[in-house]
């Protein structure tokens, strides 16, 4: 909470995009969010990454469930399309939603509860089906809207607030999106913007479902000493593994292109991203390294950070299931329900 | 860059911008805030603690805090600071007995000070209370100076000016009415601890152009308006023009169609974007019917018979040759008139103080005159006001009494005029509880409140009908909510910091970085969350951070002073203080 809304003035250097849009405009609600939550910075980064992609907000969904992080899509875009589900269903509808409409830009928000507790199964089906969406999971390591219990990416030994430790084993996200195809793996942390926006920019443009675990510390019930999610010790642990520099289809690419680390993946809209791997021996075009390194790092109690594995050539949701490439709701009424006779010749098949 | 020392006061008084501004420093936030509470009586006292004349500052004074104003930084006009002034005056009860007084038991220290306008005023104002024996010189037989008989009365009614001239010469001055000092030198020889010049700039520049001597009509503004207040001229001649645009300009022509004139001129060399009047005072004079001529030179003055019937002009064209700006004749025309008044400035003159006193004056035969001290070559001799350094205006010739006075203080017990006092400041937490602020640190998006005027017959009918009305009740509380606080800083502490980002990321203009410290300053500049291109605002830094060892940059130019930052901090690293300048006075010192 606060105590005033958002006076309406800006700073008078500020620019304006292509589209004539101030980030004023990509701005919503005030959060009520706790002073100092992780999910404020990672909607903040949302606006920047929206203002400077010049994205329509009219063209752009914002698909959330249930916990502090899904009550954020409540705090950007407020002329967006939107979809508030219920606890952990937030991956089908948006796979419902892009179904009938891949035209529109679908950001999902969850947090770790949302996504890997309840609705473990609704965000791996996702994944299968590469739903063409930016999946921005804030993972805090408990359920911060129902007062701290841990989730299920809290590691072993981290200590709640009281000072119990976990004894469960924690899911990490990245290591199940790429067990089960996912096409863009990344993580990041909330109080890295520079980091962060670049991957949520690259997420945005890839062609399939794009994750994006992103640390962002509960101030309230997970950022005391003894905890493995809170800011000091994400600072501390974080590793980055891959560096991405976005490159807009209008910028020239500025990364060196020869380094012989430096990989560009011209992504779906144009664009593209260079990756530096940080470890001469990493590719972040391999499932299967990217995979190892990841599980190294966990395993030596350290966060692996950066846009970990990219691959543009994959299938989405549409071209696997040849859908129409118009909006069902563009579809002229006769083509979308074509009437008795043509259901009849249909059942006729299966007789 | 180093981290910024906000233990000092200068830098959180800079931040306060009006009162950066204002010559004598003002607390103008606090004083509206007061306002707003309906605590009149507060502000007029505290408004008076540093520019001591209120009620006649309300209507008249220059307002350098306007232009400063961040409100017209973020919203195009400032707030209107020096007409709210004006109502904590007019709506004051008696206050006479929370005035400073002057103690029974003197400390036996005289001080001469000559003439008795805002700048010796401000002085006696300063010392009655310390118990020195003040004496003031007039030439007139009343207080008040240029205020009382060159300002006119529909812009400042002479019973304000009676009221507060009267709260310091009733405190216990030996007033000197209808006299003349005539010879510092036998002023000096009375014995005085201390002599003051307060004479003002009494002369009305001439222009000696053919015609100048050969006809009546031709008159200077500065003693032509003291003949309308001493009732000596009553009336003016149909067709006026004035030469110049500046203040005195404005309030001849606006005092000519009060005697009867019915064309009045206003002539000016340059174009309006070179006028030294204020804004409003150009503005108020072409309401009432006023014309204003651009890019016209008075050549001379054409007189037929003995009686002036017009001036000649040259129509000039100003370009600009290696950045300066040159004219070009292009003809020449004139223009009829009866009466031409000359308003192209003030001299000063002082005929009266012998060049053997130890006194010195530099080669255009002013007095040689510390900035700082005011003290002349002589020890124990003091210029301030107009007497100093030429014409400015009634708060600068308060500031100068202020620390002329402190000068005086120091001077007549033996100290260095020169280790002035320091300011100091308190800095008290604005938080009263989670989300709640002891201030209103919303937004207000008012627009500014225009002001009232009488309708154009009724002023007309007499010089003492007060042009501007004030601001209605209504219109000044929503006036004083345009404030932006500046006064409740945002104090940072860093070692509170987690580094969340949640004030950069709330401040609504992007006021706030976190960064590394390793660029010099015009570069870091650049690359703030909005680039600080306002070079006249500071830029904060704050000492290293805890968790990356970067820091907290603030650039100050539009902070609207919300306290979001402080509302979103996890940690209250970011607090609103409420910052009061401690300012030094004669025998008021705070360090
Ligand atoms: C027409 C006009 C309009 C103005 N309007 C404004 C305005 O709207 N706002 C503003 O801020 N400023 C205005 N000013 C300027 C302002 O009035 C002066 O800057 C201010 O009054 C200076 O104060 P002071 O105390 O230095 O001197 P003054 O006000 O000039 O007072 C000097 C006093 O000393 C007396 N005196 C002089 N010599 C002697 C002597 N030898 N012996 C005894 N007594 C002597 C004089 O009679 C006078 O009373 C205006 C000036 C003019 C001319
Ligand atoms: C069906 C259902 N079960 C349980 C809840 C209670 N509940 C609300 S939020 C939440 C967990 C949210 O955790 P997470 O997604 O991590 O969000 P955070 O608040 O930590 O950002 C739970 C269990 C619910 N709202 N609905
Ligand atoms: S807005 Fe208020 S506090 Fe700020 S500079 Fe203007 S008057 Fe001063
Ligand atoms: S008070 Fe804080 S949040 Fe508000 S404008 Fe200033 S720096 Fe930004
Ligand atoms: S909100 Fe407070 S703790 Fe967070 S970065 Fe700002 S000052 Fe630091
Ligand atoms: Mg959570």
């Amino acid at each position: 909470m606060s105590s005033i809304t958002k006076p309406p003035i800006r700073h008078p250097s500020l620019q304006k995009n292509a589209l004539g849009l101030s980030k004023q405009d990509y701005e919503g609600g005030m959060s009520t969010l706790c002073a100092g939550c992780g999910h404020d910075s990672v909607t903040a980064a949302l606006i920047q990454a929206f203002w400077e992609l010049d994205l329509p907000p009219h063209r752009a969904a914002k698909m959330s469930g249930i916990g502090c992080s899904s009550k954020t899509t409540g705090y950007f875009m407020k002329q967006s399309h939107g979809f508030n589900s219920v606890h952990g269903r937030m991956p089908s509808v948006t796979s419902g939603a892009n179904a009938a409409n891949r035209d529109l830009t679908y950001i999902g928000v969850s947090g770790d509860g949302d996504s890997l507790s309840i609705g473990l199964g609704q965000m791996a089906h996702a994944i299968r089906r590469n739903v063409n969406m930016l999946y921005v999971l804030e993972n805090n390591g408990v359920y911060g809207l129902t007062k701290g219990q841990f989730s299920a990416s809290a590691d072993v030994g981290s200590k709640s607030k009281k000072g119990e430790a976990n004894e469960q084993n924690p899911i990490d996200p990245l290591l199940l999106a790429l067990t089960l195809g996912a096409t863009f793996v990344a993580r990041s942390f909330s109080g890295d913007k520079q980091q962060l926006i670049p991957i949520i920019k690259a997420g945005l443009a890839h062609h399939g479902f794009a994750l994006i675990d992103i640390i962002s510390p509960c101030v309230s019930f997970n950022d005391h000493e003894g905890s493995t999610k809170s800011y000091a010790h994400t600072r501390a642990q974080s590793v980055e593994l891959v560096e991405a520099d976005f490159v807009p289809l209008r910028r020239e690419i500025r990364l060196p292109a020869q380094h012989p680390a430096v990989s560009v993946v011209k992504l779906h809209d144009g664009s593209s991203v260079c990756l530096r791997a940080t470890d001469g021996s990493y590719d972040p075009n391999d499932r299967d390294t990217a995979y190892q390194h990841v599980r190294a790092c966990q395993s030596r109690g350290e966060v692996a950070t950066g846009l970990l594995f990219v691959d543009e050539a994959a299938r989405d949701l549409h071209d696997m299931n040849r859908t129409v490439a118009t909006p069902l709701a563009e579809l002229p009424f006769e083509v979308l329900c074509p009437g008795k006779g043509a259901l009849d010749t249909l059942m006729a098949r299966y007789r | 860059m180093p981290p910024t020392d906000v233990a000092n006061p200068r830098y959180y008084h800079k931040v306060v911008d009006c009162q950066w501004a204002c010559p004598a420093h003002t607390n103008v936030p606090q004083y509206l805030r007061l306002i707003g509470l309906g605590r009149y009586d507060d502000s007029y006292l505290l408004n008076r603690q540093s520019n001591v004349f209120p009620g006649i500052l309300g209507r008249t004074c220059d307002r350098p805090c306007e232009p400063a104003c961040r409100r017209g930084r973020v919203d195009e006009k400032p707030v209107a600071i020096c007409r709210l002034k004006r109502v904590a005056a007019d709506l004051r009860g008696d206050i006479t007995d929370r005035l400073p007084k002057a103690p029974a038991q003197k400390n036996g220290k005289r001080v001469a000070l000559i003439g008795a306008g805002p700048s010796s005023l401000t002085v006696a104002n300063d010392l009655l209370p310390l118990g020195y024996d003040v004496t003031i010189y007039e030439r007139h037989t009343k207080p008040g100076g240029l205020m009382r008989f060159n300002i006119p009365a529909f812009r400042l009614p002479e019973q304000v000016l009676d009221e507060e001239c009267g709260y310091i010469v009733d405190m216990g001055a030996t007033m000197k009415y209808g006299t003349t000092v005539d010879s510092m030198k036998a002023l000096i020889a009375e014995g005085y601890d201390a002599v003051y010049v307060g004479s003002g700039a009494p002369r009305g520049k001439d222009l000696e152009i053919p015609g100048r001597w050969d006809a009546p009509a031709i008159l200077t503004g500065m003693e032509w308006l003291s003949s309308v207040h001493f009732g000596h001229v009553q009336k003016i001649d149909k067709r006026v023009i004035i030469i110049g645009v500046g203040n005195t300009a404005m309030d001849c022509c606006r005092t000519s169609l009060r005697l009867g004139a019915t064309d009045v001129k206003v002539v000016a060399r340059r174009s309006r974007e070179f006028f030294k009047a204020s804004p409003w005072e150009l503005e108020d004079a072409e309401h009432e019917g006023v014309q204003i001529i651009e890019n016209h030179a008075p050549k001379q003055f054409v007189i037929e018979n003995g009686r002036l019937v017009g001036m000649e002009f040259e129509r000039l064209q100003w370009s600009t040759v290696d950045g300066r700006q040159k004219s070009t004749v292009l003809d020449t025309v004139v223009i009829p008139c009866d009466a031409v008044i000359l308003a192209i400035g003030q001299d000063n003159a002082f005929p009266w103080i012998e060049r053997d006193l130890g006194i010195e004056f530099s080669d255009t035969q002013m007095p040689v005159v510390d900035k700082v001290t005011h003290q002349s070559s002589r020890p124990g001799v003091y210029f301030g006001g107009d007497a100093a350094w030429g014409p400015q205006n009634i708060i600068w010739a308060v500031e100068h009494g202020h620390q002329a006075a402190i000068s005086i203080h120091l001077h007549c017990w033996g100290r260095d005029v020169t280790a002035r006092p320091a300011p100091g400041m308190t800095l008290v937490s604005a938080k009263l509880g989670l989300h709640a602020w002891s201030y209103n640190n919303d937004y207000n998006p008012s627009p500014r409140a225009t002001m009232q005027h009488e309708a154009l017959v009724r002023r007309f009918e007499s010089m003492n009908v007060e042009v501007e009305l004030g601001f209605t009740p209504e219109q000044s509380a929503r006036e004083v909510e345009r404030c932006l606080n500046c006064d409740l800083e945002t104090h940072f502490a860093a070692d509170l910091c987690i580094e969340c980002d949640a004030c950069v990321d709330v401040c609504p203009t992007s006021c706030l970085t976190i960064t590394q410290n390793h660029s010099p300053v015009d570069e870091l500049r650049q690359r703030l969350s909005a680039p600080a291109l306002n070079a006249t605002q500071e830029i904060y830094v704050s000492t290293l951070l805890p968790q990356t060892k970067r820091v907290m940059v603030k650039d100050e130019d539009v902070c609207l002073h919300c306290g979001l930052c402080a509302d979103r901090c996890p940690t209250a690293a970011w607090d609103m203080r409420q910052f009061d300048l401690l300012k030094p006075y004669a025998g008021v010192e705070h360090r």
